[in-house]
């Protein structure tokens, strides 16, 4: 499956940057009143970079070019 | 002049034997032992042959015959050797000592008597 | 239209559709063309981490704390980004061990311990139980809610229903058949359920479905657009501040422990591992789920902060409806009575799907890891020598699956409408997260140990009882609260929610805290307190090491096919069996199983087949039944040590090993020296006897050819050559004689008469018989204390023979007409002692030892010895052989010049008062 190293190493980046993406202190920046778009900015904020996420782990474990 | 031969031994019984057989050929006989007396001998005696038993008190028959092969006086006596150790390699350290002959026992009167007579030929 | 039978006519509806996927699947699966060999499958079952905790709890925590839901589907995406590093090598490992269930997993990488595999076993059936509890609430919930259509009543408490109205009572009924209809069809060995599998895949997609639904239905129906709701909760006063979370530390903290406890739960959760790593066909599914699994769980999440809000819009104040129903109650509010059905099949298919695969993963533990290395153990139930236990097997299970939603329909019961059901989810998480640090330990740390394992498994749950389980009982009104507030003895200290004053956490984190620390503390602690054994090590090089590990042999032992196939055939089926182990020939390029040698290799074929029905621990025990295991030999664990030469573990085994080596080795040179210094000495002996026999010999023959070939010999001269042929012959004989003598009482064959002998008396005899000789060599013999009468046990005419070769000696050694010698008899401390004493030359010291030896006369370089003595040089030997053989001792004394002394010494008979008592005779 996850041939590579490389590509495994490359989902533990995603990993960390996950980790940094859904917690303190990068979700009090976001975690106010307001709106961003219509939407509350922590909602945005968590539902776009989720979804950023998982097509950064789509694009890493598809892509062949390792 | 006849022939010296000296008898080391030091089974009583066996010397008597040679001692008869030797002189009955007509040759001078003397009889040594051990193998300090046949060192002795060998210088006081001064013998042609010598019959040199190798199990012996004090000095072996390997022994005697070494220092007499040493001897450059010595260098013209014949040396015949005698054991009741058959082993093939003792005979081999024998006559690597320079033996003339190795007779094992029990001989051969006769053998004995030819093998003396070709030496002293 | 939503008429009670109706409800129930679409869920059996729902549930026989379901049946059949999964049978054709299970049929596909036959015939080899598996229905579920699509990496799409493998991550639309993982959905089964969705329950009805969220499809109907998740709205319900979002009315609650906003946001506050979502970190239990982050950490499940997170999990995923760590893939490659984790579940890879859980999968790989599983599956080269054929590992069952978790319990089995934690059992087999720890030596294969079945204490550890039934540990295990109980933290999950006890921490997931209240999780089954759950669902069996939400679906009896939710038809009682639709049932009541077109008016929205909550449904009463479950502990006021009469128990045979109790609807929940028939789901649980329903779901054990189903379950059991499902999962233990058969028995397999992979213990893989392709038609599960293929009927969780579907079920993942209707509950995603029925959710996103609902959702279009809430967002776009009744609302324009999510901006629209947003807008309109921004203006609700009391809705308003679900928009952003609480702004704490303590939040945060909250928030960032939920990810890691569910990045955890979305691994060890049993169902979770069951999917993940028993069910997956390939390795390569794995890349797709990667990023599948986690998309499945944004979807299905993406609409609940709407739906929570807009409920809170649509019910104010609360309405007299639970927000978990949400999802529900909106459809039926706007008489959406198909879209309410649907969403109420979409409930069951998530709780279907969770009770199905969990209690499936928990009979196949129940059953491999408690339930049979129990009946095994039991000698009374005979079942070690029952011909075939596969049906056995599969009524466990089937019994398990029972019992399992039974206790699941109690606690429901029993627990009802009390705190301890809202937050089960996050109990049953807590408490598989115990399983984290030794499954993910020992995944990456070679060094941890069964003792480690047990120890932390142990003590994080004692934690998480007392933390988390007991608090939320004494919640529910189960147990007295007094021991919350006040502590345990009322001791402030311990306190189960601030435990030790750890106060500012909310429960789950402080549970994880503690249960987690002292986990992991006892778990590494207890581990480094020895070196892993060596099964650990072997199992720790195959979970740790991956592939390098193979080659490491399991066994060290043999057992063939007659034995083996037997073996597993009381637990596949002999039928199964068979085809397995004739697969395996083929594998070796054999034409029948019958061929398969009786190695190494068929044995761990055979352990592995078996650990896939009745789990690790268990085949190891029965395979060792039929195998005899040699001791590890040193090629093995050099070979082990190459093969995984990180392995620290093996350096103490190998250096105790190669100490022993050195040991035998040095013991080995010394005994083939001795061997040879025995050869050298045999051959010396024979050369020697050689040269002793032909010096007579040699007088012999050169008289006899004297006398034979010169008849002219005078008689004098004649009888004195026969006279020494005579005596030539007779020191022959003797010689002859003392040889096979010796021989015979070296080799321990010499036959004795063993009496009491009186010593006095022997010794008179011997002098007697000795007189002539001294008489003619004119010595004096003088016996001392002789009529003492002293006896000993021995024989006679060997003590006889001794005496008479002293004597003679001594008689040999004097001069003649002043030689002396004399005999002295006395008795000293229960010995009777006898020496022969002369005047003769005496030995040299050097000497005093060597006359004892074969051929050793003592001729060497005594210089006081002129004539070389007669005899053979046996007498001496022969006489301390009888001495010693009668305990007795046998020595010189001498100073040369002044003559000898021969003592011995023999015990001295008991009872003997100085008068002769012979005594019977002994053999």
């Amino acid at each position: 499956m996850i041939r590579s190293r490389l590509t495994a190493q490359r989902l533990a980046f995603l990993f960390l940057l996950g980790c940094f993406l859904f917690n303190y202190p990068l979700l009090s920046v976001f975690n106010r009143g307001g709106s961003f778009f219509g939407l509350p900015p922590l909602y945005a904020w968590l539902t776009g970079s989720w979804l950023a996420l998982i097509a950064l782990m789509a694009w890493v474990v598809e892509s062949r070019a390792d | 002049m006849s022939h010296r031969v000296l008898i080391v031994d030091d089974e009583p019984n066996i010397v008597i034997s040679l001692e008869y057989l030797i002189k009955k050929e007509g040759f001078e006989v003397a009889v040594a032992t051990d193998g300090e007396a046949a060192l002795q001998q060998a210088a006081d005696f001064a013998p042609d042959l010598i019959l040199l038993d190798v199990m012996m008190p004090k000095k072996s028959g390997f022994e005697v015959c070494q220092a007499l092969r040493a001897d450059p006086a010595q260098a013209a006596v014949k040396i015949i050797m005698l054991t009741a150790r058959g082993r093939e390699t003792e005979v081999a350290k024998g006559l690597a000592l320079g033996a003339d002959a190795y007779i094992t026992k029990p001989f051969s009167t006769k053998e004995l008597v030819l093998q003396i007579k070709s030496l002293l030929a | 239209m939503l008429q009670g039978w109706v409800i129930v006519l679409a869920s059996f509806l729902y549930l026989g559709i379901l049946f059949a996927i999964a049978w054709y699947a299970d049929r596909r699966a036959d015939s080899g063309r598996s229905l579920i060999a699509n990496p799409a499958v493998y991550a639309l079952s993982l959905g089964v981490y969705c329950t009805t905790w969220t499809f109907y709890g998740s709205v319900g925590r979002a009315a609650a704390s906003g946001i506050g839901f979502l970190p239990i589907y982050l950490g499940p995406t997170l999990l995923f980004a760590l893939a490659g590093f984790i579940l890879h090598k859980m999968i790989r490992v599983a599956k080269t061990n054929r590992i069952t269930s978790i319990a089995d997993f934690v059992a087999s990488r720890y030596g294969k311990s079945q204490l550890l595999g039934g540990l295990v076993t109980v933290i999950a059936v006890v921490g997931v139980i209240p999780y089954i509890a759950l669902q069996l609430k939400a679906v009896s919930n939710s038809f009682a809610i639709l049932a009541s259509y077109p008016d929205i009543i909550m449904p009463a408490k479950a502990g006021a229903v009469p128990l045979l109205q109790d609807s929940a009572l028939y789901v649980a009924m329903i779901l054990a058949a189903f379950t059991i209809l499902f999962g233990t069809r058969h028995l397999d060995a992979t213990e893989r359920h392709e038609g599960m599998v293929a009927a969780i895949a579907v079920e993942s997609v209707v509950k995603l479905v029925a959710f996103l639904a609902v959702g279009v239905f809430v967002v776009w129906g009744m609302h324009d657009g999510v901006g629209d709701i947003f807008a309109q909760a921004a203006l609700a006063p009391e809705v308003a501040h679900r928009l952003a979370s609480a702004d704490s530390p303590a939040a945060y903290g909250t928030w960032g422990t939920l990810i890691f406890l569910s990045m955890f739960a979305s691994l060890l959760l049993p169902r979770q591992f069951q999917i993940a790593v028993v069910e997956n066909v390939d390795e390569s599914h794995l890349r797709r789920a990667v990023w599948m699994f986690p998309l499945y769980l944004f979807l299905i999440n993406l609409f609940v902060l709407p739906v929570a809000l807009a409920g809170l819009l649509h019910f104010p104040g609360g309405g007299g409806v639970d927000a978990d129903t949400f999802v529900l109650t909106l459809p039926m509010a706007h008489q959406q009575e198909a879209l309410a059905l649907f969403v109420y099949i979409g409930g069951l298919s998530a709780a279907t799907g969770m009770v199905i695969v969990e209690t499936i993963a928990l009979s196949t533990m129940v059953c491999n890891d408690l339930v049979m290395p129990l009946l095994l153990r039991l000698p009374v139930l005979g079942l070690a020598a029952r011909a075939d236990l596969s049906g056995l097997l599969l009524e466990i299970r089937r019994w398990a699956i029972a019992v399992i939603l039974c206790l699941g329909y109690l606690y429901f019961r029993v627990a009802g409408e009390a705190y301890a059901l809202v937050s089960i989810g996050l109990i049953s998480f807590a408490a598989v997260a115990q399983f984290a640090p030794v499954v993910i330990g020992g995944l990456f740390w070679k060094g941890g140990t069964r003792d480690g394992a047990l120890a932390g498994l142990a003590a994080g749950f004692v934690l998480w009882t007392y933390t988390l389980l007991l608090p939320s009982f004494a919640k529910s009104g189960w147990l007295p609260d007094g021991f919350i507030a006040h502590g345990l003895f009322g001791i402030e200290l311990l306190r189960p929610q601030v435990l030790f004053g750890l106060a500012g956490l909310d429960e789950i984190t402080h549970c994880l805290v503690w249960s987690l620390l002292v986990n992991m503390g006892a778990y590494i602690g207890v581990s480094l307190m020895r070196v892993p054994n060596l099964r650990e090590a072997r199992q720790a090089t195959l979970f740790v090491g991956g592939a390098e590990a193979a080659g490491i042999p399991g066994w060290r032992g043999s057992a063939g096919i007659g034995d083996l196939l037997p073996l597993a055939g009381r637990f596949l089926g002999l039928e199964r069996a068979q085809e397995a182990f004739s697969r395996h020939a083929r594998q070796r390029g054999l034409r029948s199983l019958h061929e398969l040698p009786a190695d190494t290799r068929l044995v761990g074929f055979a352990e592995t087949l078996l650990a896939g029905a009745i789990g690790s621990a268990s085949a190891r025990a029965m395979v060792a039944s039929v195998v005899t295991e040699e001791p590890l030999g040193i090629d093995e664990v050099m070979n082990i040590l190459d093969e995984a030469s990180q392995v620290r573990a093996y350096t103490r085994e190998l250096e105790q090993k190669s100490r022993e080596l050195t040991r035998a080795t040095a013991e080995l040179r010394q005994a083939n020296a001795r061997l040879q210094e025995l050869d050298r000495m045999k051959d010396d002996f024979i050369s020697t006897v050689t040269h002793e026999l032909r010096t007579p010999l040699t007088s012999i023959r050169a008289f006899s050819e004297m006398l034979h070939e010169d008849p002219r010999i005078d008689l004098a001269q004649r009888s004195r050559f026969l006279g020494i042929i005579v005596s030539e012959t007779v020191r022959l004989s003797r010689l002859i004689n003392q040889i096979l003598d010796l021989a015979k009482l070296e080799s321990g064959r010499a036959e004795w008469t063993v009496a009491a002998v009186d010593v006095a008396e022997v010794i008179r005899e011997a002098a007697d018989s000795l007189a002539p000789l001294f008489v003619d060599k004119r010595v004096s013999l003088q016996l001392d204390g002789c009529e003492a009468g002293l006896n000993v046990l021995a024989d006679r005419d060997r003590l006889m023979q001794v005496m008479v070769n002293l004597l003679s000696n001594a008689l040999k050694f004097v001069p003649v007409a002043s030689g002396r010698v004399k005999v002295d008899v006395g008795a000293a401390a229960g010995e009777v002692r006898v020496s022969v004493t002369d005047n003769g030359p005496g030995i040299e010291a050097g000497d005093q030892e060597v006359i004892f030896e074969k051929f050793r006369q003592g001729t060497g370089n005594t210089d006081v010895l002129i004539d070389k003595p007669q005899g053979t040089g046996l007498g001496l030997p022969i006489s301390r052989q009888i001495i010693e053989y009668f305990n007795g001792r046998l020595w010189v004394e001498s100073t040369p010049g002044a003559g000898a002394c021969f003592v011995f010494t023999l015990p001295r008979q008991a009872g003997d008062n100085g008068a002769s008592q012979p005594t019977g005779e002994q053999p």
